[in-house]
Parts: C-alpha cells; sequence; structure tokens
C-alpha cells in the first residue's frame, strides 16, 4: 500500500516535472533532459524501479555504464540509441554532472522476505561467504556501502527489482563489463538463493543520514588499493574523473 | 509469413526464368581487366597515399559496416539486416587468415569496382559496389594501402543467414544482370570541377543513394543518381528525398548551410537525427571543407522531383477534437523546449513549424524520434548536443498519435494526419 502511494507520489512529480515550464538554458541540466524524462527530475530515480539513481552514483561507474551501452556489454535500446552518437568527452561530461548531485534518499521500502533470509543477505553483505569463495559486498563497495570513487557504486537506495535484475542479467551474460569484469566472477559463485537474500537485506537498508557519510568513500582501505580497477575503462580526461 | 513464401517464390521463378540471362551475365562477368599482374616487389605504401586512404574510408564510412558493436574497428561482424535475411560484414583488417592480408590491391579493386570475392565469388549488394564502381582505380588503391597497414585482428567471418534462393551465387547472378554493370564516374564537361567532384564523391564512395532512394522487391535502387528518398529496409526510418523542395532537398539552401549541416550535424536550416547522425559522426564531419562544399554545389543542383505517392497534405482541423487533445499533449510534454508556438530554441532544439522533417509525407522519423528520442551527433563543431528525451513509456498510440496530427496541422503546417495504426506499427517493428 505504501509502496503504491509512493508509486503515485513519485508519478505526480514527474509529470510536474515534465511540465513545469523552466526558461531555456544553456547548462548541462538542459542538455541532460533526455536522460532525466525517466531516471527522474535530477536523476533521483523513475517511479517503478527499473530506472536506477543517477544522482551521486561515482563518475567512473556512470561513465562505465555509458559506454557499456553504446558498446554493447549491456543491454537495453532506448539507451543504446541515445548514447550511440556522443562522443567519450561528453559522456564524461553527462557522467560527472550526475555524481556531483546530492539530493536526499527515500526511505527503503520495508522487507518482504522472512528473517532468517534477510539474516543471511546481512551475513553475505557484511562477511562474504569463504566456503563458497564469496567476497562480502563491503569488501568492495565501501565500509558503508555507499561505493568508493571513482569507479564502484554504492549498493543502497537501491529497490529489490533492480539489484535483482542486474544480478540476474550479470549471470546470463546479458550485462557485462569491460575487463577484469569481477563482477561476473562472483556473480557466477552465488546462487538464486543468496542473490535474493542478498538484494532483500541491501534494499531494506536506509542511507547514512548526513549527506557527508553518503558519499562514495574517497578510496579503498589500504589492504584492497592494490585490487585491479574491475569492469572499467581508462578516463577520456586522462586522469581519474 | 505469408508475404514471406510469396517472396521466395518470386525469387525462385525469377531464377527459372533467368536462367539463360545468368549464363550469360556470368560470363561478362567473368571476364574483368582486374587479373593484372602484381609488381614483383611490394612496394611500401607512402605515408601520403596512407592518409589518402584513411580520409577516403572516412568518406565511404566503411567502418560503420564493418565494425561490430563494441568491436575492434574493420573488423567486421556488423549484421546489416534486409528483407532477404542478415548479411554479415567482412573483416577488412590485414590478418591473412581471416581479413584481407593476403590481398593485392588489384583484388580489392575487383571487389569494389565489380563487386566479386578474391576467390571470384560474387558479393552481396548489401556492400554498395553499385555506388563503390563509380571509384577510380587511384582512390581504390589509396583505400587499401590505408586498410593494409591497420593492425591485423583475428575475427572469423560470421556467416550470412539469408533465405533461399537469395543465399546462392545463381541469384546474385541474375541479380547483377538485371541491376548492376560495372562503371566508373564520367566527369561531365558541361560541369563544373567542383560540381564533378561533389558528384563523384555522393554518387562512389558516399554512397548516399543507398538510403535516399526507393528499393524495389529484390532491394536494388534504380541509379546512384536516384536520390528520390526512401524507407531504409529493416531501420523504420525514412531517407528523405533530396530531390525535393519539400523534404530534403537543399536547392534553396545556402552552401554553408549545407556544409554546416555535414561538419557539425545542425545548421540554421535544419539538423540531423537518427541514421544519419551516424553519417555525420563518422564520415562527413571529417571531409574538407572543400568535398564537402563540392558536395553541396551537386546536390543543390539536383533537378527537383515531385515525391512519389505523396497525398495531398490535408492535417486535421484546429476544431476537430484530435487536434484539441494534440494541442493538450504538446502544452504538456513538448511546449517547454519547442515553444509555444513551435518556434524552438536556435542551436538547441528545432523548430516544429514550417519544419520538413515534420510536415513531409512520411511519418515514419517523426514516430521514431518521439517514441524513441536522441541526440544530433556530437561532432567537433557541436560536442554537446542537447537531447530528446523518448516518450515510448509516457504516451500510448492514440495519444501519440494526436500530438504528432497537431504538430502536423498547427502554426502554419499542413500534412496529412498520423493514425494510432502508424504509431502501434512502427512500435511493435521497433521491438521486433
Amino acid at each position: 500500500m505504501t509502496g503504491c502511494l509512493r508509486f503515485l507520489l513519485l508519478s505526480l512529480a514527474l509529470a510536474a516535472g515534465l511540465a513545469h515550464s523552466a526558461p531555456f538554458e544553456n547548462t548541462i541540466a538542459q542538455r541532460t533532459m533526455a536522460c532525466t524524462a525517466c531516471h527522474g527530475a535530477q536523476g533521483r530515480a523513475g517511479p517503478d524501479g527499473y530506472y536506477p539513481r543517477l544522482a551521486g552514483k561515482p563518475a567512473g561507474y556512470l561513465y562505465n555504464q555509458l559506454l557499456n551501452f553504446r558498446d554493447g556489454r549491456r543491454h537495453y535500446a532506448l539507451m543504446t540509441q541515445l548514447v550511440d552518437p556522443l562522443t567519450d568527452a561528453y559522456l564524461m561530461e553527462i557522467a560527472t554532472y550526475f555524481s556531483a548531485l546530492d539530493l536526499p534518499y527515500p526511505p527503503p521500502a520495508a522487507p518482504a522476505a522472512a528473517p532468517g533470509v534477510l539474516q543471511r543477505g546481512q551475513t553475505l553483505a557484511l562477511r562474504g561467504d569463504a566456503t563458497l569463495r564469496l567476497p562480502a559486498c563491503v569488501a568492495c563497495h565501501g565500509e558503508a556501502l555507499t561505493g568508493v570513487a571513482p569507479h564502484i557504486p554504492g549498493l543502497l537506495g537501491l529497490p529489490r527489482d533492480y539489484l535483482n535484475a542486474q544480478l540476474g542479467a550479470w549471470r546470463t551474460g546479458q550485462r557485462r563489463a569491460q575487463a577484469p569484469d569481477c563482477m561476473a566472477h562472483i556473480v557466477a559463485q552465488m546462487g538464486s538463493e543468496d542473490i535474493h537474500a542478498t538484494t532483500s537485506w541491501l534494499a531494506a537498508q536506509p542511507l547514512p543520514a548526513s549527506a557527508a557519510s553518503r558519499k562514495p568513500a574517497a578510496a579503498l582501505p589500504a589492504t584492497k588499493a592494490a585490487l585491479p580497477a574491475c569492469g572499467s575503462a581508462p578516463s577520456p580526461l586522462g586522469k581519474p574523473p | 509469413m505469408k508475404r514471406a513464401a510469396y517472396r521466395a517464390l518470386a525469387g525462385a521463378a525469377i531464377v527459372l526464368v533467368l536462367a539463360a540471362a545468368a549464363t550469360l551475365a556470368w560470363q561478362r562477368h567473368g571476364q574483368d581487366d582486374s587479373n593484372v599482374p602484381e609488381p614483383l616487389i611490394a612496394v611500401a605504401a607512402s605515408p601520403a597515399l596512407v592518409e589518402r586512404g584513411a580520409y577516403l574510408a572516412r568518406a565511404g564510412n566503411c567502418m560503420a559496416c564493418h565494425s561490430a558493436r563494441g568491436g575492434v574497428p574493420y573488423a567486421g561482424g556488423r549484421a546489416i539486416t534486409t528483407p532477404f535475411g542478415a548479411v554479415f560484414s567482412s573483416n577488412i583488417t590485414p590478418d591473412r587468415q581471416t581479413g584481407l592480408g593476403n590481398w593485392s590491391a588489384s583484388d580489392f579493386w575487383r571487389a569494389l569496382h565489380h563487386g566479386q570475392s578474391r576467390d571470384g565469388r560474387l558479393l552481396y549488394p548489401a556492400f554498395p559496389y553499385t555506388n563503390y564502381t563509380e571509384v577510380s582505380r587511384a582512390d581504390s588503391d589509396a583505400l587499401h594501402a590505408f586498410l593494409m597497414q591497420l593492425p591485423p585482428a583475428v575475427q572469423p567471418a560470421t556467416a550470412h543467414t539469408l533465405r533461399w534462393p537469395f543465399n546462392t551465387q545463381a541469384a546474385l547472378t541474375v541479380w547483377r544482370a538485371l541491376y548492376f554493370s560495372p562503371g566508373g564516374y564520367e566527369p561531365d564537361t558541361q560541369q563544373t570541377t567542383e560540381w564533378n567532384r561533389g558528384a563523384y564523391l555522393v554518387r562512389g564512395l558516399g554512397h548516399c543513394s543507398a538510403c535516399h532512394s526507393t528499393r524495389n522487391a529484390l532491394g536494388a535502387n534504380n541509379t546512384p543518381l536516384d536520390l528520390a528518398g526512401g524507407l531504409i529496409p529493416m531501420q523504420n526510418w525514412y531517407a528523405p528525398s533530396l530531390t525535393s523542395a519539400l523534404e530534403a532537398g537543399v536547392a534553396d539552401w545556402s552552401t554553408p548551410d549545407i556544409v554546416a549541416l555535414f561538419k557539425t550535424g545542425v545548421s540554421a536550416r535544419g539538423s540531423v537525427l537518427g541514421p544519419m547522425a551516424e553519417v555525420v559522426l563518422h564520415s562527413t564531419q571529417h571531409l574538407s571543407d572543400a568535398d564537402l562544399g563540392a558536395m553541396a554545389v551537386f546536390l543543390k543542383s539536383l533537378p527537383p522531383v515531385a515525391v512519389r505517392g505523396a497525398p495531398a497534405a490535408a492535417g486535421a482541423s484546429a476544431s476537430s477534437p484530435v487536434f484539441s487533445a494534440g494541442a493538450k499533449l504538446y502544452e504538456k510534454n513538448c511546449a517547454q523546449c519547442h515553444g509555444e508556438q513551435g518556434q524552438g530554441v536556435p542551436g538547441a532544439y528545432p523548430p516544429l513549424a514550417g519544419n520538413r522533417a515534420v510536415t513531409m509525407a512520411s511519418s515514419a522519423n517523426l514516430v521514431q524520434v518521439v517514441l524513441n528520442g536522441g541526440y544530433a551527433p556530437a561532432t567537433a563543431g557541436n560536442p554537446r548536443p542537447y537531447g530528446m528525451p523518448p516518450f515510448v513509456l509516457v504516451l500510448n498510440d492514440s495519444e501519440l498519435a494526436a500530438l504528432l496530427t497537431y504538430l502536423r496541422s498547427a502554426w502554419g503546417n499542413r500534412a496529412a494526419e498520423v493514425t494510432p495504426t502508424e504509431v502501434q506499427r512502427m512500435r511493435s517493428e521497433n521491438q521486433r
């Protein structure tokens, strides 16, 4: 019921956003209205769970996803057509713009999964499973699961359907990343139940309250700093975004 | 399904009836001037020749078809979908096993000029040799020199998925007998050098007629000079007529406006989207101002031709329910960028009032743009284009039809209504 209400409110907000006749501006926000039509005003996420939030995600991560759609490693015809005629430099500018936006997050949906399932999800997210050779989510996605600049996305504030769709797509090869595609190896080790448990727990976690602490971490901990730059192309700027 | 069966039968009948013609044609095309002995000592191509070849490869946009999405440039593997099945582009890097590594300049010339592979196989005209036959031997040699110095990529060919009888050499023999004879560009001595240069580029390497003309039931377009517009097979984009003032004819454009469109993707008179955005991005923006100017001069000189089957423009009356429904949708979804009076914003959003892309007889591009949105190409001259959002998830077929009918009837625009069926057809074609 609250989900329904939220959907309605977001739909109304989205409709209001489209109808609002702001004056024309020579800005990157104006240029990316093709993005915000689906991903919500300022990239705050679309209303139905399938158009994820863009605001505040690490610039390198967003840039790599745009390349992935353009170059056929991710598949969604609308996205591919939109980014097809754009250059690396412009895609990086778009990514950097959305990454710099700081918007409040809506509270997470109440979890529908059983307590045991959520417990298993929490364990996998925070500690991993040594016998299955599964690293914990926090090992790469940041202690607070808010991601690590510039390439690793946060895992909070995303609907469970979206998380499931992404991990499922990785498992079937529908979603790929630049080599080394670390996440593909990890997902290959995960059974359906573990995916379900992990996404159920992640989708139920609130973001840290303060704006500073919900930003992606500046860097991986020193012990992990030697990890390869998973799934990432070099920046067209010649330095990290 | 019925249509496919009919096509197959028609194709088979033609194969039989024209068997004699085929034999004759086979003999005729077997004799060509490409069996020239190669020089015994291979001469390294000069940097100037390679550079010239690189430029010509841009002019021909070879990379666009000869590269798979995200794949190695020029290594082939892109599906060119046709009504007869898919043809996969070949690897034209100099790998010896899977590419052109063993091809001499004469072998390459034979492919470009005669549409035949090194082993004598007839090539599918998805490779536009009906146009490339007009390319000069000197330009062919420069292209060859450029391709031969690319990094060799090992990428075996993907098998074509053409249906019978279109997958046979016999069918190609017949097709060639009907629609192809090796030619060459014959300069028109009545015209200037500049005009001839433009004609050579448009008809030959530019292969503009590959999209900007109608294809018949066997996928052939009339001549390299037919630029009277046509629906691009399988893509559901309409390549507008370059010979009609109602479509994309440029007779009354200034040469600088035409050059700007080729160079940047936008101009004072119009902008490009869809398949032409790809052409500007990968090909025309890289051409010299002199060559673009020459193409402009040639295009401006094309004699006007009436658009085939264009209905008398009607448009919805301003008092009709569909007009007022469309007007409301316009106000809500479009006016913010395109303006209350469809005037647009110069340099960012095209005007819709008096815009030929809105009013031309075919509504295909209009439906595509509103369904899927899009960006003009990010070119050196317009590196940060503005975007059009997709409305495929926002508007249903009736709403979209009402909106487009309004666009085609408001602000002095006079074009036929768009029906929900047209929108629905495009939506389902896009999902195939």
